[in-house]
């Protein structure tokens, strides 16, 4: 078993800028975790916050090794038919119609019903073949030629029940059809689970993943991602903006902004032209970055001062 | 699997990490694939093999760092990634004489061979299996089977015979390092190994004890405690539950699931019955003698609320006030100081108490709320108004009593409580953590 991405680059490094050229800006245990993934071929459980880039991450791994990314998103009520695969019922109904007749004269040369059963049998499994089968994402995660990224997006809003389903998966990359047998990989994808800590998941599960928590990125990094994925800022607005926001996520605010929140902001402020951060364009473009109406008005107090402390740190670092 | 690696598990495993074998195995794997020379990498890949959460992703950093903070006792070895436990074998450290001048132990401090000197030490350490250090009394009792084992008779012989002279004089500094180091080294052993057993076995202890009896110093422990517990209650019951009603067909869910195919029924769906989470009103005595209980519960059934629909508390003593505003607000920890600068500390008056909850808030009242009432029913002789009480059972579902006090206290002296009991669907004795963890998973377990 060697699928095409084994003959990667084989350092944490490489990784690293691999993910890079995809345009995501992993921090060292990000890219130590994808790495890991690859060389013990065992699927990475992603937490954090939200918009800290976890699904970002799977799309970066997917579009990195050229594989295809497979998303599967869990909700409350996922059950295998729409997670695994389901048997096409309306192309089984319709075939059973339209070959009435050619069963009959099949079946009408036997004389007694229990011939006609032996015939039938000598047949074969007709309606429940592969023709007749609708594979959903795991499947087709686990059937993908050159292997591919699977996402389970959100895997704590799906049910216990649906946790404990997909153990056999993610340990041994197989999954058990009952009418059709065990189909197993033969290229592993790379999986990823993303958690928002809903609930707690099960043990079980977490014990087969690499556990990986990536938490809101310090101004370096957060800089470095900006810069990546919103060329068109100044540097010096750059620097402003996040260490505006690093001053933010200080307050004691309902839902701290994140990366993505950043990100947004930022091209905001490219579209508006805005060459340096003032008052009146922090005050106007707020609710970008804050989703509360008690944060923003917590926030608004406070917002001379923390712009006064980004500028100083920009030119700093400008 | 490598030595080092399994003494860093059993220390992960003392600091509390659940590392289950085949965690182990992977954390080998992993590492035989990043390598040992690296110790940020290292720290990285080990976290994301053992550490499962964020609360243990920081007990793992803190454990690493322990762990690997041995390194500092040989500042001159170069590979700061080598496996810090294993020894180089080879080290010539020996009991007795070495021969020549002096004993080997004399020979390495005159020579200042930091790295052969923690070497020795390290393995003199794995040899008197200090590992298994249980206690902080035994610090001395292995500091000392250390240096005993790395040759000190040897070097005494030394001192003495260099007695005066400068050689004598530096190797005197030396063993007085040496002691130090070997002191430090147990220390750190008994941190790395022996702390998690002793605080297991006092979280036991305070599950067990009487709430009322627990030392000013173990509160924030109990906290933890209480915390965890609800949290444990909160992840079991924090989901909308159905039960499935085996064999009754859901006729207008199975038509809409089978449209595709012109409504011949091709999958079935059976009616289920969702499971509701608890209502609660709590009313809390806060006078002097159940204040402390009075604040573990709220400090339980806030860290649980999840698990709830609903949940407003209220505090009395001799009057009665509505408290769930300051604990939505505020700290839980915070809101209770508060809350008992208001009303507690006083003597109780229940009749007066259940007369402000009927005038003010009966209406909050109905089939689905759960009304627990935490109090000894000791009303200072005042009138208890059962009358009350049997009207609010009445418009609830039911009404659950916790009484810290044994139940043989029940209806001595001036206690109202049997003549609460009969309005009551549960009485229990709520007094230690594990008591009170016992009611509320029944409660959570019992609703319909």
């Amino acid at each position: 078993m060697s699928p095409a991405w084994h003959s990667l680059p084989r350092s944490i490094g490489a990784t690293m800028r691999g993910l890079e050229e995809a345009g995501y800006i992993a921090s060292q245990p990000i890219a130590t975790a994808v790495y890991l993934a690859h060389h013990l071929q065992k699927p990475i459980l992603v937490e954090g916050p939200a918009g800290v880039g976890k699904t970002e991450l799977a799309k970066a791994v997917a579009s990195w090794l050229g594989l295809g990314l497979i998303r599967m998103q869990c909700y409350e009520g996922l059950d295998e038919a729409k997670a695994l695969y389901e048997w096409k019922y309306g192309k089984q109904l319709l075939y059973t119609q339209i070959l009435k007749d050619k069963l009959g004269t099949l079946l009408g040369a036997e004389s007694t019903l229990e011939a006609a059963v032996e015939r039938l049998h000598g047949v074969g499994d007709l309606f429940f073949s592969e023709h007749f089968l609708e594979p959903r994402p795991l499947l087709r995660a686990l059937r993908a030629p050159e292997g591919a990224v699977l996402l389970v997006d959100e895997v704590d809003k799906a049910d216990q029940e649906f946790e404990a389903f997909l153990l056999e998966i993610l340990s041994d990359y197989q999954v058990s059809i009952p009418e059709i047998g065990t189909v197993r990989a033969e290229v592993p994808p790379i999986v990823l689970l993303t958690s928002n800590s809903m609930r707690d998941l099960g043990d079980a599960l977490k014990r087969r993943c690499l556990h990986l928590h990536i938490g809101l990125p310090d101004a370096k990094l957060e800089g470095r991602i900006v810069a990546a994925r919103v060329p068109g800022v100044a540097e010096s607005l750059r620097h402003q903006l996040v260490s505006f926001v690093q001053g933010l996520r200080g307050l004691d605010l309902k839902k701290l902004p994140s990366v993505s929140e950043t990100l947004d902001w930022a091209r905001v402020l490219v579209l508006l032209h805005a060459r340096e951060l003032d008052a009146e364009l922090v005050r106007g473009t707020l609710n970008v970055l804050l989703k509360f109406e008690s944060d923003i008005e917590a926030a608004e107090p406070r917002l001379s001062e923390l712009l006064d402390k980004a500028r100083r740190e920009a030119e700093i670092l400008g | 699997m490598d030595g080092p690696l399994i003494d860093f598990f059993r220390a992960a495993r003392s600091a509390g990490l659940r590392i289950s074998p085949a965690e182990s195995i992977d954390a080998a794997r992993a590492v035989r694939v990043v390598g040992w020379e690296d110790r940020e990498t290292l720290r990285d890949t080990l976290s994301l093999v053992l550490a499962k959460t964020v609360e243990e992703k920081q007990q793992f950093e803190d454990c690493f760092a322990l762990f690997f903070r041995r390194d500092s006792l040989r500042p001159e070895a170069e590979t700061p990634g080598e496996a810090p436990a294993s020894s180089p074998q080879d080290v010539a450290f020996g009991e007795g004489e070495g021969g020549g001048g002096g004993s080997a132990l004399g020979r390495m401090l005159l020579a200042g061979d930091q790295a052969s000197l923690a070497a020795a030490m390290e393995a003199a350490a794995d040899e008197v299996g200090v590992r298994n250090i249980a206690v902080f009394t035994q610090v001395n009792l292995f500091a000392r089977r250390i240096l005993e084992r790395m040759g000190l008779a040897a070097l005494e012989r030394d001192i003495t015979a260099a007695e005066g002279t400068p050689t004598g004089a530096r190797l005197r500094r030396g063993r007085d390092l040496l002691r130090e180091q070997a002191r430090d080294l147990v220390q750190q052993n008994l941190l790395l190994f022996a702390q998690g057993e002793t605080e297991r076995w006092r979280e036991r202890m305070l599950a067990q004890t009487r709430l009322t009896a627990i030392d000013r110093r173990d509160q924030e422990r109990m906290r933890i405690l209480v915390r965890a517990m609800a949290r444990r209650l909160a992840v079991q019951y924090g989901r909308t539950r159905r039960r499935d009603r085996r064999g009754v067909l859901d006729a207008r869910r199975t038509l809409r699931r089978n449209m595709a195919w012109g409504g011949l029924p091709f999958l079935t769906v059976w009616k289920q019955q969702r499971i509701d989470k608890p209502r609660l009103v709590v009313l809390c005595d806060v006078s002097g003698s159940v204040a402390a209980f009075a604040q573990f519960l709220l400090l339980f059934l806030y860290a649980m609320k999840e698990a709830l629909s609903g949940l407003r508390a209220f505090a009395f003593a001799g009057d009665l006030i509505e408290v769930s505003e300051i604990l939505e607000r505020e700290e839980t920890e915070a809101a209770i100081s508060r809350i008992m600068a208001k009303v507690g500390f006083g003597s109780s008056n229940y009749g007066n108490s259940l007369a402000d909850f009927e005038r003010g808030f009966m209406s909050i009242l109905d089939s689905r709320t759960t009304v627990i009432i935490l109090g000894d029913g000791r009303g200072n002789r005042t009138d208890p108004r059962v009358d009350i009480l049997q009207r609010m059972a009445n418009r609830s579902k039911q009404v659950i009593w916790l009484n810290p006090e044994p139940r043989t206290f029940w209806g001595t002296g001036d206690s109202d409580m049997l003549r609460y009991a009969p309005h009551c669907r549960v009485t229990a004795v709520c007094s230690t953590l594990q008591q009170l963890d016992r009611v509320v998973s029944d409660l959570l377990k019992n609703t319909r």
